[in-house]
């Protein structure tokens, strides 16, 4: 494995071309830490997001006039502010006004650390495209299979859990797709609050080694081989999903 | 003042003719100062203590003091030219000032453009500052804890690689105070010069800066490509300030703690 790597280091030499995120062992496991942040912050915010989805949309439809508006204003604020300044707002901002905790040498830190904001930040962030998402999916049920489920004694929990969730999954999912996709690229704001993934790994190691062409062409690389993954398992879930006869 | 003119090297010397013999014949800077009746020197205007305006615009700090020695070697009366890092070379290029002296780091790759003079009249390093409770007093003290740094400075790596501290890195110091304060990290790497301005302030009295500076890099003042004359006159200026601790001596005026740099220098040369 060692020549392997030392292969990079002679063709550094020969050609110009400079990896140093190959050959040299600290700069390599900078590069493999932050892309692992990069996947550990994707699916900790995929998910959370997804969740924020589907629950945000059952809220959207609450028989409860406060509980829509509440809903809506989040949508609202979420969506419409570019998210660079949410991760600086909560960052800042919001991470400033919480109590501290003693960081073990005898300082205070704050209770919640870059990643955490960032996971936080935004998972809200895609979440609120996602609760419009699914809303779309549930919009497209027929009233009457609702008005079916109602009539067959179902409450608005297990209607909506059983009966118009799934239904409404298989029509978001195409556009679902498509905010995931944005979400893991957004991913890489979070260098701005020196959360440790492959954007900020990199910027660090092209500032020392001034190889900024190689460390971009990489990036750009890695990313697409890494949203491609998350596009290919949705497209099989999509297919798995996919009921004979309803939708297109 | 100091006015013998001490011994060149033959290198300097060699150099010198050199770049003599490498110039047209011109009028010579020096003459035309005189001519002139003022010197235009190119200082920071923002950095503090080396170079800021005082309250009624004045600028002043320890660079202006050395520029204004110059001038009363030279007998003439002295203009300051504010300038950033940015353009502090072009003015010099462009013949807008006589004499750089703006906190730039001597490199290689500026000698080329402009005439940097031996020795160096001063140094900065790589220091933390930190609150004065954590009582810091060696770089391994700094193992797995958070340390702020400036997104791509050369010794973030350094500090990681080396002392085992975990980088927590962003774009510009605004944010970095903002994160010290907040208790986000422990402790801010950055050059050793700005932390001197930053802990003059108020609301960083609590904070110190307690590690022995490392990876010192020379500062060089500079006159224009070609000015052999001017340029041999700086050099014995520079060895002059050593000599007689004029360095040390502004350090202390404007609050500095004596760097090693001036201390060795003035060892070197009394």
């Amino acid at each position: 494995m060692d020549a392997f790597f030392e292969w990079f280091r002679v063709l550094y030499d020969e050609t110009g071309i400079n990896l140093p995120f190959l050959y040299d062992s600290y700069d390599r496991n900078r590069m493999i830490d932050g892309f692992f942040m990069t996947i550990k912050l994707s699916v900790v915010c995929l998910f959370f997001s997804i969740i924020i989805g589907i629950i945000g949309a059952w809220l959207q439809n609450s028989p409860f006039k406060w509980t829509r508006r509440i809903m809506n204003g989040y949508i609202q604020l979420f969506r419409n502010t570019p998210p660079l300044v949410q991760l600086y707002f909560f960052y800042f901002a919001i991470s400033s006004l919480l109590p501290t905790m003693s960081n073990g040498y005898g300082g205070q830190q704050p209770i919640l650390g870059g990643f955490a904001w960032a996971a936080i930040s935004l998972s809200f962030f895609a979440g609120a495209f996602n609760v419009e998402i699914f809303r779309s999916g549930i919009e497209a049920v027929p009233d009457s299979t609702i008005e079916a489920a109602e009539a067959l004694g179902f409450s608005r929990l297990t209607i909506y859990l059983h009966i118009t969730l799934p239904l409404a999954i298989r029509v978001a999912l195409p556009a679902l797709n498509n905010n995931l996709v944005n979400l893991v690229k957004t991913t890489t704001l979070a260098y701005a609050i020196a959360v440790p993934e492959m954007l900020y790994e990199a910027n660090q190691i092209w500032s020392d080694n001034v190889n900024v062409t190689e460390m971009m062409v990489f990036l750009l690389l890695t990313y697409f081989v890494l949203v491609g993954v998350l596009v290919w398992v949705m497209h099989r879930w999509e297919k798995r999903l996919k009921i004979p006869g309803f939708g297109a | 003042m100091f006015k013998t003119i001490t011994k060149r090297t033959a290198m300097a010397a060699a150099l010198g003719a050199f770049a003599f013999a490498a110039m047209p014949a011109q009028a010579d800077v020096i003459d035309d100062i005189k001519e002139r009746g003022t010197l235009r020197v190119a200082v920071k205007a923002d950095y503090k203590p080396y170079g800021f305006r005082d309250t009624s615009g004045a600028i002043i700090g320890i660079e202006p003091e050395l520029a204004q020695d110059v001038a009363d070697e030279l007998g003439v009366e002295i203009e300051f030219v504010p300038v950033v890092s940015s353009n502090r070379m072009q003015f010099l290029q462009q013949g807008k000032v006589d004499l750089l002296i703006a906190t730039m780091t001597d490199k290689p790759d500026r000698r080329k453009v402009i005439s940097i003079v031996d020795p160096n009249y001063y140094s900065s390093g790589t220091n933390i500052m930190a609150p004065k409770s954590f009582g810091f007093t060696q770089w391994e003290d700094l193992r797995d804890k958070p340390v702020c740094g400036i997104q791509g400075a050369f010794y973030n790596k350094k500090t990681g690689r080396d002392f085992g501290a975990k980088i927590v890195a962003f774009k510009g110091t605004a944010e970095v105070y903002a994160a010290l304060k907040a208790g986000n990290c422990v402790a801010f790497v950055y050059d050793d010069s700005s932390h001197v301005a930053t802990l003059e302030r108020e609301e960083w009295a609590d904070y110190e800066m307690p590690l022995p500076t490392i990876d010192d890099a020379p500062w060089g003042l500079a006159v224009a490509l070609g000015e052999t004359r001017f340029h041999d006159m700086m050099g014995d200026m520079i060895e002059g300030w050593h000599k007689s601790g004029r360095i040390l001596e502004l350090e202390t005026k404007w609050g500095v703690t004596n760097t090693p740099f001036a201390l060795t220098m003035h060892d070197q040369y009394k």
